[in-house]
């Protein structure tokens, strides 16, 4: 675990070095590029220097301490106390030479026993410390820091010298010191009368020669395994990824449910496709300005397309099949209506489709971010989720539980803010002026919180516990992270109008409930990993699993960060920039995304009995991953840097300049996730697709039982 | 609990909580701003023409990128002369039946604030020349190329805008490239985007978070970045390279302005722009918007006067100072 967590820290260190490199790229890039102040790098090899200096010592001091020990002489019974010790550690082929030379004793040789203990000899030395007591101003002087580093360099080589000088001559007395207690030893062992050790040896010899013969518990016989658990596999072999473990069939879902249920979900495919091709050429877009003059496909048209693609398409629709699988589930019941199903999916597309149109057409509704689709067209969509609701509702009125399993409170409630949220957002009688202004702000952070953030809550209580084969951890830990989600979430949307002309009051309300989402966030995120505690090793052989884990961490990293950019002098540097476009892909893909592949890679096989292939799931998985660490890491760093040269007064155009390679590692990470998709499209496919390949053993059983019936009928 | 397991009660009351915070946080709030704030007495309504281009400014999304929002705090000081009020949006209301109030105010500052951009860029030849391809004029821009804006005459008519584009940018077609009638209307809505002036004695809202250094600096007598200066206020109609655009904006590279004995005049187009030219553009009074002070002046005029091998004489704070006010009473008149 230490060195894990050493080589981790190791690695966030490597990152923040090759992050750090990045300033002079744009100083390259551009004529008046931004830098850091060029102290703070002489600072950090300094440290660096001092810690290699301070360890050297430690190393050192040691050493001399061992030295001083081992000057220590023995006395009488310490010495036969530690000829014990030897004998009783020896190994079985030293024993038995032991006893062969007690057997023709008078033979004058002496043993070659080796030794490991550690005796030390030598002297005590005190290398010199870097005492550097300067005052604090010198600290930001380029000179003075360099001087010093340089200054150190030669003392760091001498003390590593000296190091290395020590520690030979450490080796030598210590051999010195061996080869005289191996004389003393020896000695020893010739004096000892056969008789006395003889038994004792042999039966240590055998105690150490013993070896297990692997049948202690199995016995000769066969193995039976009447339970069925074991999955042994045929294909022996060198695997190119790990074998994971089977999903296990449902045979009692209702075929015409689970059909839609696909529907749902292979449309949601599509929306995610679409939507990120051209989130990928938009974020293309960034570094070649001119990759077309067609108006269609301009920026500011294609990136509402892109956001609510994935949005309303992808991440919606997603969502709505895996609640189409979990809310007659887990209420013990058939679905109310399947009709009112299959025309909310029909609704929802439609609302896409003609909302992409309208948007690539230059049709939008004025501005506002998720709120770009003009109202008839929202209109689908919201009749989509009430038909939605309405069959919900019916299903959970009933049910055959007593209780409502909480991933129904989340689902429901989450449908039901949407509601309130679309009704809030589209009612044209507190839009003008600034009431426009606040109202997008409560909508467009409500949109994510109660519908995807929500929505995805409610599943992921369901299949989480599913996967794992163990219930959750703590249901009153749901129900507060439930409460407190509606109690804050509801407060937080103007902050993303920090510093505007909405009321100052509103804007610290804002802030005061983001910094409460701590509890929802602590709260969900506690019981998710309180879930998985013995069962870590459950990851190893799911599929599903990694899935999930990443998106409990982003969900927690990702939630957080939204508290911490909520702070007045964080919006300082952030607001405006990129960093919030980092920001809600570590969240809308972090969480969203990861938290749907899980359940959808859980729910897909029970449904069809066909899994798709480990490797290209494994493939999705890490590009994904990958992909999203590539996007968003440099996307946080330049703005950051960014936000700082504007709070300097630099022109604004240093800014741009300054982001080109950052804008230019988002396309290279987003193009690693739209790589991702085409896997997980394919994948998709592999679990979908009907094909006709005979199954020897199922067909041979086929058969057996058609000549059966076929024999009936004839008699 | 009983009542968790009766779902009537259970989605009733979590419904009932989530409208109630709802109407205290959006609904009332919105409500009380829309009727509490009216527009300052001098704003000025939007042209026809306006009208039109901000239609065209939104069906481009052009939001996505530029706010209209200068905050409270020091770094936006260069959006706008004052922090933007509620009133500033008060006049705003209801596109039309299909479409909702447009703000406008934004979230992303990919490119620049546009709420003073009428005072900051006025020269409509600027505009339609960075709208046909913004990298003609700014080198690093990555806003898209409005081409589909304009269309290629072989002969203009008269009544007809023609826009001076370099060759390269229009992959050798013949004639010349003509804005067409959005274009212009875009174009009449940036202009008419100004920050209006608030009505005599009121106070004017302070900035947040001033920087504390660049006084400490100013004190110690160390002077500011002339280059910086440049880049943010003149670089993008007479270019990194001093050179201007030909056709558009002259050159300062051997300027007999710059370079010349007349600092009065120098001064005096910087702070209150210049319009004597025929062949090239409207300049804006640059430094009376961005508020220079003496040695902000004398820092931009020593690094025009040193740069691209231009060799003029050096100026003090001092000097132009004088001249500062006698200019600044000029324009008064």
């Amino acid at each position: 675990m230490k060195s894990s967590s050493f080589i981790k820290r190791f690695q966030l260190l490597m990152v923040c070095t090759l992050l750090d490199a990045f300033p002079s790229m744009a100083q390259q890039a551009g004529p008046s590029g931004f830098s850091f102040s060029s102290a703070t790098g002489l600072i950090w090899l300094l440290f660096a220097l001092l810690m290699v200096t301070f360890f050297s010592v430690l190393v050192l001091r040691q050493k001399a301490e061992d030295i001083k020990n081992g000057h220590k002489r023995k006395s009488g019974k310490e010495q036969e106390h530690s000829f014990n010790a030897h004998i009783r550690n020896l190994n079985s082929k030293q024993i038995s030479r032991l006893i062969n030379y007690k057997r023709n004793t008078g033979n004058g040789k002496t043993l070659p026993i080796l030794l490991v203990l550690l005796l030390l000899s030598g002297g005590s030395l005190w290398a010199q410390g870097t005492e550097n007591q300067v005052s604090g101003s010198i600290w930001n002087e380029t000179g003075i820091l360099i001087t010093i580093i340089l200054l150190l360099i030669p003392i760091l080589f001498a003390i590593i010298f000296l190091v290395v000088k020590l520690t030979n001559a450490l080796n030598q007395s210590k051999n010195q010191q061996n080869l005289e207690d191996a004389e003393k030893l020896a000695s020893y062992l010739r004096s000892l009368p056969i008789e006395e050790i003889d038994t004792e040896l042999k039966k240590r010899k055998k105690a150490l020669d013993f070896r297990l013969n692997n049948k202690e518990l199995t016995g000769d016989q066969p193995a039976e395994d009447e339970k069925g658990l074991l999955q042994i596999n045929e294909q022996t072999g060198l695997p190119i990824v790990a074998i994971k473990k089977k999903a296990l069939p449902r045979p009692n879902i209702d075929p015409e449910l689970s059909r839609m249920i696909l529907w749902y979900l292979g449309c949601a495919t599509f929306w995610l496709l679409f939507g990120t091709t051209i989130g990928e050429y938009v974020g293309i877009k960034f570094v070649a300005p001119d990759a077309d003059h067609v108006s269609w496909l301009s920026f500011g048209r294609l990136r509402p397309v892109h956001t609510n693609a994935v949005f309303w398409g992808w991440a919606s629709l997603g969502m709505l099949g895996l609640g189409y699988y979990v809310v007659p589930r887990v209420s013990n019941t058939r679905l109310a209506n399947m009709k009112y199903g299959w025309y909310a999916l029909w609704l929802i597309n439609g609302a896409v489709i003609l909302g992409t149109l309208c948007l690539m057409a230059g049709i939008n509704n004025g501005g506002g971010e998720y709120r770009e689709y003009i109202w008839p067209v929202t209109l689908l969509f919201a009749l989509g989720i009430i038909l939605t609701l309405i069959n919900f509702l019916q299903t959970i009125a009933r049910r055959t539980t007593k209780e409502i399993y909480i991933s129904n409170w989340y689902i429901v409630a989450a449908i039901i803010f949407t509601i309130v949220i679309t009704l809030v957002a589209y009612i044209p009688y507190w839009q003008n002026g600034l009431g426009e202004t606040i109202v997008q702000g409560y909508y467009m952070h409500q949109g994510v919180g109660m519908w995807f953030m929500l929505f995805t809550l409610g599943i992921v209580y369901y299949f989480l516990p599913q996967q794992l084969n163990k219930p959750i951890y703590s249901y009153s830990l749901g129900i507060l992270a439930f409460w407190t989600q509606i109690l804050f979430y509801t407060l937080i949307g103007t902050h993303h109008f920090v510093f505007s002309s909405i009321p100052w009051w509103l804007q610290t309300v804002a802030i005061v409930g983001s910094g409460g989402m701590a509890i929802p966030v602590i709260a969900g995120t506690t019981n998710f990993i309180m879930t998985f505690k013995g069962a870590w090793y459950k990851i190893k052989d799911s599929y599903t699993l990694p899935f999930f884990l990443v998106g409990i961490i982003f969900y927690f990293t990702g939630s957080m960060q939204g508290t911490a950019e909520a702070f007045r002098s964080t919006n300082l540097i952030w607001h405006f920039t990129d960093f919030t476009v980092a920001h809600s892909h570590l969240t809308m893909y972090g969480i969203i995304s990861f938290f749907l592949w899980a359940c959808i890679y859980a729910v897909i096989p029970r449904l069809t009995g066909k899994e798709a292939p480990q490797i290209t799931i494994g493939a999705h998985f890490w590009l994904a991953l990958v992909g999203l660490m590539f996007y968003t890491i440099p996307l946080m760093y330049g703005s950051t840097l960014k936000g700082l040269l504007w709070m300097e007064g630099k022109p604004f155009i240093d800014g741009v300049i300054l982001m080109a390679p950052y804008w230019l590692w988002r396309a290279i990470g987003g193009s690693l996730m739209w790589l991702s998709h085409l896997f997980f499209a394919y994948n998709m496919y592999k679990m979908l697709a009907v094909r006709h390949v005979i199954d020897v053993r199922e067909t041979a059983i086929q058969k057996l039982s058609d000549s059966n019936s076929s024999a009936h009928t004839i008699a | 609990m009983e009542f968790f397991d009766n779902h009537k009660k259970l989605f009733g009351t979590a419904a009932l909580l989530f409208v109630v915070l709802t109407t205290f946080v959006a609904i009332m709030p919105a409500i009380r701003n829309q009727n509490n704030n009216q527009p300052l007495p001098n704003a000025e309504p939007l042209s026809a023409d306006a009208v039109k281009g901000k239609a065209i400014f939104i069906a481009n999304g052009c939001v996505a990128c530029h706010t209209q929002q200068v905050r409270n705090v020091d770094m936006d000081k260069i959006w706008g002369g004052r922090p933007s009020l509620a009133a500033d949006y008060a006049d705003i209301h209801r596109t039309d039946l299909w479409r909702n109030t447009a703000t406008l105010m934004g979230t992303e500052r990919t490119g620049p604030d546009l709420t003073d951009v009428g005072n900051r860029q006025p020269s409509k030849d600027w505009n339609l020349v960075h709208l046909y391809n913004p990298r003609i004029v700014v080198k690093e821009s990555i806003m898209p190329a409005y081409t589909w804006l304009f269309t290629i005459k072989k002969e203009p008519s008269k009544s007809d805008v023609v826009v001076n584009i370099p060759a390269q940018y229009f992959n050798g077609q013949d004639g010349k490239v003509v804005a067409t009638q959005d274009a212009l209307y875009l174009i009449a809505y940036l202009q008419s985007l100004k920050q209006t002036k608030l009505p005599d004695g009121t106070e004017t809202p302070a900035f947040l978070y001033k920087k504390e250094e660049k006084k400490a600096a100013a004190a110690n007598g160390a002077e500011p970045d002339g280059q910086a200066i440049f880049t943010a206020n003149c670089q993008s109609c007479h270019q990194a390279n001093g050179e201007g655009l030909p056709g558009a904006f002259p050159p300062l590279k051997g300027s007999p302005i710059v370079l010349g004995d007349d600092l009065e005049k120098y001064v005096d187009i910087i702070m209150n722009g210049y319009d004597a030219r025929e062949e090239f553009g409207v300049m804006p009074p640059v430094g009376t918007n961005a508020q220079f002070t003496e040695h902000e002046l004398a820092a931009l005029i020593n690094y025009e006067r040193s740069s691209w091998g231009n060799n003029g004489k050096k100026v003090t704070p001092d000097e132009v100072k004088k001249i500062l006010d006698f200019v600044k009473l000029k324009a008064a008149k």
